[in-house]
């Protein structure tokens, strides 16, 4: 590994800090806006807003910084007490930190800086404050100004004035007493005046008093300096920045004429560089350009160990792939283990033994250790719960509803890939929510309800799963129209009797949209069914459930972590399988009763009223030609991707176990219904299915599946 | 010549950044998230200088300074003050709270030791 750039670790951690100050920023909005605010609030939001600007400053993000001087200008206002808020500018806000944060974002992935939105956004922003665009360029000038300090500092630059003639200067400096008071002292002065070049310095006591009259804290000594340099007037001056108006001071090239002097106080009046912004600003803008200039040459020795403790604390980033690594291992550790539990049952020894009891304990730990390793990937949901919430203010804007959103259970720690792939799927039902799931103003206001909609989104740990709900106070699911839809759409019989659940469930079915005027918010060709796909390809399951009148929840069940999973181990044809739990609604015992067949050689199993097609596992797989008998058989009701149901027949059910996830990776043929594959406890490997993608491959020789059952008649 | 210094600002980036400045010169950097942070930081060392923010929580920078101008040992530290608001407010901001010097961020390091030195010889 290279050794880290410091500057660039600083900066990575800026962005790191970036996403903190925005989730500060967002939660003190939120609190204003759910009127929980108190007088610290504002001041969290505006210096979430100033050290962004600060950061973006040091790194010459200038977009950035920009964008954040005019939001922050406003805050100020807010603040300071001139601007007061409404739920307009409070919208606002919350438009300026959706955007800040995309620029935050751009600017930390090198991306092109979204330019019209922010236009918009800071010409609103700046309607609020006296003085508008204008002014505020200017203000901005005026912030970045250099300091009236050295700029060339011993690193070669040739001085800023190039008439490097070497005049001669002559300095008075007589500090007052009142420059004593704020820390300056005489003694760094004349030494940075003897820095600037060579330097005779003259001290007059005169003024002194006798011992008895003499005040110790007074001033009464002055100096005066006699300066042979190249460097020119503004820079000797600059000296005395920190102590001007806290000492009389002179400075006075000795071969000017008379009229110099005159020149020189008009000069008094200016700021020390006044037409010189470019240098400091460009060293810290352009990363590109050579930093010899000014940035000193320290960062390199020191980056071995460079990083400050006190300012990272309890905080250590790691590399994901290291931590990657660690899960595999634990992994390999919990198969080990089992492995050696079952070695060591099969050899006989005593329940009560020594080695028995050691692995009890050894079992204990490795149990620990798995949960910490996965803590170590775990993450609060709050960051995805805050990109929701700007996904409900465009969402209601675009479709002019009054939404709020209400979170629960922010800190509720997930795996960090689940959180990740989570994003996608959980926009789409929040826009689902706003869209479809809340009636319009009008409706609501006739159904007595309030103009404000409610969509709720919370998260909580339950029994070893995270369970995310998603709902709305909305108008629930209006049952007859979408059987309605799925019937003019092809999608069902139209003659089709269903329960209200399995009515729900065709919100999944591909291709279905209630909208009948498909709106530019979720009209966009993605449905349910995509949103169900990508949570069970994490492991998840989600359900509905829907009231009339009162609103539809929608429950996401995911796993922990994607590094194991809760699987029922079966038997095949002498081969053991995984089916991944979260896709097995119940097991059925086949028998006479409830088997059946609709047509010939289509043989299906009755579950409480419906009928849900059979297929022999063994037979698919490849494993036995002929499908075995089906009677007394055992079948898993598997829930499909596409919102049906298939039963699979399997020999035997063997356990239920959480399995560590091995990859299959490239050099193996990607044979299809098979997702990865695991280690038993036995050392033995099997194949974790993946039984849509069996049943999808089944459906299309279905034919072939059933067989005569002899034993039925 | 060495110098102790104790940076105070609630931003990690900013005192990263001072760290990076500072410490490769062979400066001795303490360094406090904010006013209250930094007054008790600095019960227990002795730097020859104090860069403090102005915008931060608990206790701003105005109000650290006036904590630290209040300890007599302290009384003449020189402390520079550490903002991104414009020149001439700030200035006079600055002096009539008792900071001795400002540095107008984003800093350029060579100018941060610069105004160190100036300060604290």
């Amino acid at each position: 590994m290279t050794t880290p750039d410091p500057m660039a670790e600083i900066r990575a951690s800026f962005f790191i800090e970036c996403d903190e100050l925005l989730e500060a920023m967002q939660d003190g909005l939120q609190m204003m806006d759910d009127g929980e605010d108190d007088a610290e609030t504002i001041n969290i939001v505006f210096r979430a807003v100033h050290s962004i600007k600060g950061g973006a400053g040091a790194f010459g993000l200038e977009p950035l910084v920009r964008f954040a001087h005019r939001y922050e200008t406003v805050l100020d206002g807010v603040r300071n007490g001139t601007l007061s808020v409404d739920p307009d500018l409070l919208k606002l806000f919350f438009r300026a930190s959706d955007h800040l944060s995309d620029v935050v974002h751009a600017c930390r992935d090198d991306a092109p800086v979204p330019t019209d939105e922010g236009a918009s956004i800071l010409s609103e922003l700046d309607a609020y404050v006296d003085g508008g665009p204008e002014e505020q360029a200017e203000e901005e000038e005026i912030d970045f100004q250099p300091m009236g300090l050295s700029l060339d500092l011993d690193l070669g630059l040739p001085p800023l004035d190039s008439m490097d003639t070497s005049p001669n200067y002559h300095i008075t400096f007589t500090p007052l007493t009142e420059m004593f008071e704020n820390g300056n002292d005489a003694f760094p002065i004349l030494s940075a005046l003897a820095e600037l070049g060579e330097v005779n310095v003259t001290c007059h006591s005169e003024r002194v008093p006798p011992l008895s009259e003499l005040s110790p804290e007074s001033s009464y000594l002055s100096w005066t300096v006699d300066l042979t340099t190249d460097v020119d007037e503004a820079e000797i001056r600059s000296t005395f920045e920190f102590v001007e108006g806290l000492c009389d001071y002179s400075v006075s090239s000795s071969t000017a004429s008379g009229d110099a002097s005159e020149a020189i106080e008009q000069l008094e009046e200016l700021p020390p560089f006044p037409d010189e912004p470019k240098p400091t600003r460009s060293d810290a803008a352009t990363e590109t350009e050579p930093e010899t200039k000014t940035q000193p040459d320290p960062p390199k020795p020191r980056s071995g160990n460079g990083q400050p403790s006190n300012a990272t604390k309890a905080v250590v980033r790691v590399d994901l792939d290291r931590i990657e690594r660690l899960v595999n291992l634990v992994g390999e550790l919990v198969i080990n283990q089992a492995m050696l539990a079952q070695s060591l049952e099969s050899s006989g020894l005593s329940p009560h033994s020594d080695a028995m009891n050691g692995l009890e304990e050894f079992q204990r730990l490795t149990r620990d250790i798995q949960d910490s390793v996965m803590m170590i990937r775990a993450q609060p949901v709050k960051s995805l719960f805050q990109r929701m919430s700007r996904i409900v203010r465009e969402a209601s804007a675009a479709v002019d509803k009054d939404v709020r959103l209400v979170t629960e259970g922010e800190t509720t720690e997930v795996d960090k890939t689940v959180i990740e792939r989570l994003a996608d799927p959980l926009t789409h039902m929040i826009r689902n929510a706003v869209d479809h799931g809340l009636e319009t103003p009008q409706e609501r206001a006739a159904a007595g309800k309030s103009s404000e909609g409610i969509v709720r989104l919370s998260a909580a740990h339950r029994s070893g799963r995270v369970v995310i709900e998603v709902s709305d106070d909305g108008g629930g699911i209006n049952r007859a129209r979408v059987q309605q839809i799925a019937i003019d759409k092809g999608l069902i019989p139209a003659d089709s009797v269903l329960g209200e659940a399995e009515i729900d469930n065709l919100l999944f079915l591909p291709g279905f949209s209630t909208a009948s005027v498909v709106s530019d918010l979720s009209g966009r060709g993605v449905g349910m069914d995509v949103v169900r796909t990508a949570i069970q390809a994490l492991g998840g399951r989600i359900s509905i459930a829907s009231t009339p009148g009162e609103g539809t929840t929608f429950s996401i069940s995911l796993p922990l972590t994607l590094a194991v999973l809760d699987g029922m181990v079966v038997n095949v044809a002498d081969e053991t399988l995984v089916v991944p739990l979260n896709v097995v609604a119940e097991t059925l015992t086949l028998s006479s009763d409830n088997l059946d067949e609709i047509e010939p050689g289509m043989r299906v199993v009755r579950v409480r009223g419906g009928f849900v097609p059979l297929y022999d596992l063994g037979y698919q797989l490849g494993y036995r030609t002929a499908p075995t008998s089906l009677t007394d058989c055992v079948a898993l009701l598997i829930l499909l991707e596409d919102g049906g149901r298939a039963a699979l027949i399997v020999d035997e059910i063997q356990d239920q176990r959480q399995v560590v996830i091995k990859g299959l990776d490239d050099a193996f043929y990607r044979a299809p219904g098979i997702a990865a594959a695991t280690i038993l406890g036995d050392g033995q490997i099997a194949l974790i299915l993946d039984p849509s993608d069996i049943i999808a491959n089944a459906g299309e020789h279905r034919s072939a599946i059933t067989v005569p059952v002899e034993m039925e008649a | 010549m060495t110098l102790e210094v104790l940076a105070v600002d609630d931003s990690r980036t900013m005192r990263d950044m001072i760290r990076l400045a500072l410490e490769p010169v062979g400066f001795k950097v303490h360094t406090a998230d904010d006013g209250v942070h930094g007054t008790e930081v600095l019960d227990g060392i002795a730097p020859d200088v104090i860069i403090t923010d102005i915008n931060m929580p608990r206790m701003d920078g105005f109000g650290f300074i006036d904590a630290v101008r209040a300890q007599t040992d302290h009384r003449t530290t020189p402390i520079l003050v550490l903002t991104t608001e414009s020149a001439a407010e700030l200035k006079n901001k600055a002096r009539s709270a008792g900071a001795t010097g400002w540095i107008v961020k984003p800093f350029d390091p060579a100018k941060l030791i610069k105004a160190l030195r100036m300060v604290a010889g």
